[in-house]
């Protein structure tokens, strides 16, 4: 799969993930997930999930987990407001969870019906007792996603990445 | 043929006769049990035992957990029990779970056409909606009914030998399950499974 230089940071994002043993992916399209979701796809090792909506990611984390295996969720931001129910057996089971999240809502959005859920982002993940961690910049994307894997994986916690839209751009309305 | 010419569904077994009786020998299976009527069919039947996952809240996250654990997991039968207000808060799931078709998956729908946890308010499958329609157009290819005596032995087949993701809906009178007390803490019998899982490998 050919990353392009605008969008390498996507193929770090996946090849990070896979390093530190992930074997699920999950996910909702989104452009900002667009190489991700394509080399999930093409790859034999892994399983790719096709969810229709982002609260199946959240149980299907849950799952992979009782039998062993790591999982990530790949969404857009807004997808978020989905998920807040079935966060409760995350954290109630103190279930190690990873998601990445693709901002909407967020720095230089030119569609007024992404704000909403772009501001509610970080105080949902604050009351659901989310690690949030932010990227801004592609050269921090690999150290990000180690530290996620890290707290996730190790720790046991429930942990969000946000790509932000300073990284990934604002679409062009 | 058209829904209005169909036999009206038969909401008559007794849950807690039928469903260990599609079960049979419990320890040949991983289980995760929605909340409310199927977490305590399933507490009953494995003695809430290490191989069960059973949910009091996180309503509509049973068929997606199941498929999480199926995957994980090929070597072993995972069977999802899920009720059918649960199933219809997030019936997409079957949509999810029929595209990856893992075939060691299996889903029982018990139907008793209410909310029972709440009041037994009347379900949509008390008025016209039938789950395993819902799943054939989802896709899945091992479906079945259960609502009579005779269907029993058939439905305990499909879910032990299928293979390929299979929906089997069980209709059952609006009664409670077994009255079961069983362990709620969502992170200590996570802990129970993970380390029966751990042990048996």
């Amino acid at each position: 799969m050919e990353a392009t230089t605008e969008d390498r940071w996507q193929k770090v994002v996946y090849d990070t993930l896979k390093k530190n043993g992930v074997t699920i992916f999950s996910y909702v399209p989104d452009a900002g997930h667009r190489m991700a979701i394509d080399l999930s796809l093409a790859d034999p090792d892994v399983h790719s999930v096709a969810l229709t909506t982002e609260e199946e990611g959240v149980a299907l984390a849950a799952g992979a987990h009782l039998g062993g295996a790591k999982s990530a969720l790949l969404m857009q931001s807004s997808g978020l407001g989905n998920c807040i129910n079935f966060f409760s057996m995350i954290t109630g089971g103190k279930f190690p969870f990873l998601t990445i999240l693709s901002m909407r809502g967020d720095y230089g959005e030119g569609n007024p019906w992404q704000m909403g859920m772009g501001k509610a982002v970080r105080p949902i993940l604050d009351a659901m007792g989310f690690v949030t961690v932010e990227i801004t910049q592609k050269d921090e994307v690999e150290r990000a996603i180690d530290a996620a894997c890290t707290m996730a994986f190790q720790s046991g916690e429930a942990v969000a990445v946000l790509l932000t839209q300073k990284l990934i751009g604002a679409k062009k309305f | 043929m058209a829904n209005a010419e169909k036999a009206a569904p038969k909401f008559e077994l007794d849950r807690s006769v039928v469903v260990p009786q599609l079960v049979g020998k419990q320890e040949d299976f991983l289980f995760i049990g929605g909340l409310a009527g199927t977490a305590k069919d399933l507490a009953a039947i494995t003695n809430d035992g290490a191989n069960y996952y059973g949910m009091a809240g996180a309503m509509g996250a049973a068929v997606a957990m199941g498929l999480g654990l199926a995957l994980a997991r090929p070597d072993k039968r995972v069977f999802v029990a899920t009720g059918d207000g649960e199933l219809l808060m997030n019936v997409g799931a079957l949509a999810t779970a029929s595209i990856m078709n893992p075939p060691n998956l299996r889903i029982l729908c018990v139907d008793n056409g209410h909310y029972g946890e709440t009041g037994y308010q009347l379900s949509h499958t008390s008025q016209g909606v039938d789950l395993e329609q819902m799943a054939i157009g989802a896709g899945i290819k091992s479906t079945m009914t259960v609502e009579t005596q005779d269907q029993i032995a058939a439905g305990a087949r499909m879910l032990r030998e299928s293979n390929g993701t299979c929906f089997v809906l069980l209709r059952v009178k609006p009664e409670d399950g077994p009255k079961f007390k069983r362990d709620m803490d969502p992170a200590s019998t996570r802990v129970r499974f993970l380390q029966a899982m751990k042990a048996k490998a």
